[in-house]
């Protein structure tokens, strides 16, 4: 079963349209990588699948589930890190992620474990009781991916996690992501515009322009017909071939 | 709902504004309670004791203003300081699009804020009150009877309600608004246009719509001063001091300042009244009561339906 399925998913803003005719399929334990400019429309696409903002015309299924009409169902399943997450900076890492078990009516019992699960999953093992505004940007992400595993989502939803970290981060980053599909059978979705990182962990990609999906597949398929190397599928010369196309 | 509730709780009682805020208005409190309890044990010498004592504590005007007056001033600015940044916050924190994200209804979230917000005013004003009460027995030395208590008691929960409403129009602004500080700058423009210019707008409007062109003629005078007493009750804080000095007053029965009585002949006056009952007092004062929840409701149905279509980008 597609966990996640799209059908000429539209968003117009005014007379610009910011998603238009998307359809994409992505499957149990994929890495799906969403691949975009700024503004072509990936947040917008997110948004949709979460039910947090209407779309104009097509329809969307996500786990199932119609986000927008019962959202509330899947965004008890899913874990969704906004890009440039935010947390209440005069609370401890531990009480952010305890606020948020209990907004998914974690059971209190269980809590403090789980929290202590998820901060060594993501490598702040130690680091609950310090507050969140001393947090360096690297740890303010690895918290935002904490506070979606403690409520143990079948899908993980990620905008730009990447996003302001340097290649140390990056790094630690990818391999968690990595780590939480091969341990947990999770599915990722995940957007970014850093081609490079995309490459190294994502089984799919889908590629937009200006809410236009201009490619869909894995990295093989899609470097079918390259003029590169086609052993070593390199995606930046897709990238950047749609780009002038554009 | 109540997981947002508790945490709003945590944050209003641990936050250093409304401590500051608390402790100022607890202390003009006091300071107004104490003159006026030595005005009233120095009025009451050798005389003897009338009913209703206990209540004067609260509405007669020390040196320069009852408390009555006091909270109907200033208890807006404690619930606009609790509510002005409740969702844009929230926004600037960027924690907004990750509540939102999160298994519970939107308005979960406003209604949680709203709720810490009546809680903690209530806590606060209850125990003013209390703090009050027990100065006043120390100093005048007077036992407030159940009736008195009851009045107190009514008086405490238009308090809440009028506070309350201000809680919500500071709610609205915050969703209105994204930024801090014009939502907070909002709701106070309000405040002080209710508080201050309300009057002088339903003179206006009165003049306009009930003009009296001949100074001797009583009835063109009647209507004028109708007109404009209804249209000023447009404010929430007229209703409110009009509402709390009918229930703290047994002796008042109108509710218009129509009839001008001086102190000598109120007090003769008075020799010849019963004081209104409780329950007839309730009477009086309760289209007041509905009119300020009414407004409550309006500001926080606003809220919803604005709060509910909004975007929510965590840019
Ligand atoms: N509320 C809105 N009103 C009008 N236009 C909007 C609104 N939200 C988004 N847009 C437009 O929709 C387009 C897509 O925006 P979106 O945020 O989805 O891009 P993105 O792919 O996430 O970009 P980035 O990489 O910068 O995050 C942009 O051109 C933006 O201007
Ligand atoms: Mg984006």
């Amino acid at each position: 079963m597609a966990i996640i399925q799209t059908d000429q998913l539209t968003r117009r803003y005014g007379r610009q349209t910011a998603v238009d005719g998307l359809s994409i399929e992505i499957g149990e334990r994929d890495i799906f990588g969403f691949l975009g400019p700024n503004g072509a429309g990936k947040t917008t696409t997110i948004l949709m699948l979460l039910g947090l903002t209407e779309p104009t015309s097509g329809r969307a299924r996500v786990l199932g589930f119609d986000p927008a009409r019962d959202p509330l169902q899947i965004k008890q399943q899913v874990g969704y890190l906004p890009e440039n997450v935010g947390f209440y900076d005069d609370l401890t890492g531990c009480e952010n992620l305890r606020y948020m078990g209990r907004l998914n009516r974690l059971p209190e019992a269980q809590a403090p474990a789980l929290i202590e699960e998820a901060l060594s999953t993501v490598g702040l093992e130690g680091e609950g009781d310090k507050l969140v505004g001393a947090y360096s940007r690297g740890m303010r992400q690895r918290l935002g991916i904490a506070e979606l595993l403690i409520k143990n989502p079948k899908l993980l939803i990620l905008d730009e996690p990447t996003l302001g970290l340097d290649p140390d981060g990056t790094n630690r980053m990818l391999e968690l992501i990595v780590s939480l599909r091969r341990e947990r059978g999770m599915t990722v979705m995940l957007s970014s515009h850093q081609l490079q990182q995309v490459q190294r962990i994502c089984t799919r990609v889908g590629i937009m322009i200006k809410g236009k999906l201009v490619a869909l597949g894995s990295l093989d398929e899609l470097s079918q017909g390259s003029p590169g190397d086609k052993a070593r599928p390199n995606l930046e010369e897709i990238y950047m071939r749609y780009f002038k196309e554009a | 709902m109540w997981t947002i509730c508790r945490k709003e709780l945590a944050d209003h009682f641990g936050s250093i504004r409304f401590l500051i805020l608390f402790c100022l208005i607890l202390m003009v409190a006091l300071v107004s309670t104490y003159m006026a309890a030595t005005h009233v044990r120095e009025a009451l010498d050798g005389v003897s004791k009338p009913s209703q004592v206990f209540l004067l504590l609260f509405t007669t005007p020390g040196k320069f203003f009852s408390l009555v007056q006091f909270i109907a001033f200033f208890g807006p600015l404690l619930g606009i300081i609790m509510g002005f940044d409740a969702i844009n916050r929230e926004r600037q924190y960027r924690t907004l699009g990750k509540l939102v994200s999160q298994p519970i209804y939107r308005d979960a979230i406003v209604n949680g804020k709203f709720l810490a917000g009546v809680l903690t005013i209530s806590i606060a004003l209850l125990s003013m009150m209390l703090l009050l009460t027990g100065m006043g027995l120390m100093t005048v030395g007077v036992i407030p009877g159940i009736e008195e208590i009851g009045r107190l008691a009514v008086y405490l929960l238009v308090s809440i309600a009028y506070v309350s409403f201000w809680l919500g129009l500071a709610i609205l602004s915050s969703v209105l608004f994204r930024s801090l500080a014009t939502s907070a700058l909002a709701a106070v423009a309000l405040w002080i246009f209710s508080a201050f210019f309300i009057g002088f707008l339903a003179d206006l409007a009165a003049d306009a719509v009930r003009p009296v062109r001949n100074p001797r003629d009583p009835e063109k005078i009647v209507a004028n001063r109708r007109f404009a007493d209804a249209s000023s009750l447009v404010s929430p804080a007229v209703l409110y001091s009009q509402a709390t000095s009918t229930i703290l007053d047994p002796y008042r029965r109108t509710r218009s300042n129509l009839v001008l009585t001086g102190p000598m002949e109120r007090l003769s006056l008075e020799r010849f009244q019963r004081p209104l009952p409780l329950d007839q007092s309730i009477l009086v004062v309760w289209p007041y009561l509905t009119l300020l929840a009414a407004m409550t409701l309006v500001c926080f149905g606003l809220s919803y339906v604005v709060f509910m279509r909004q975007e929510i980008r965590s840019v």
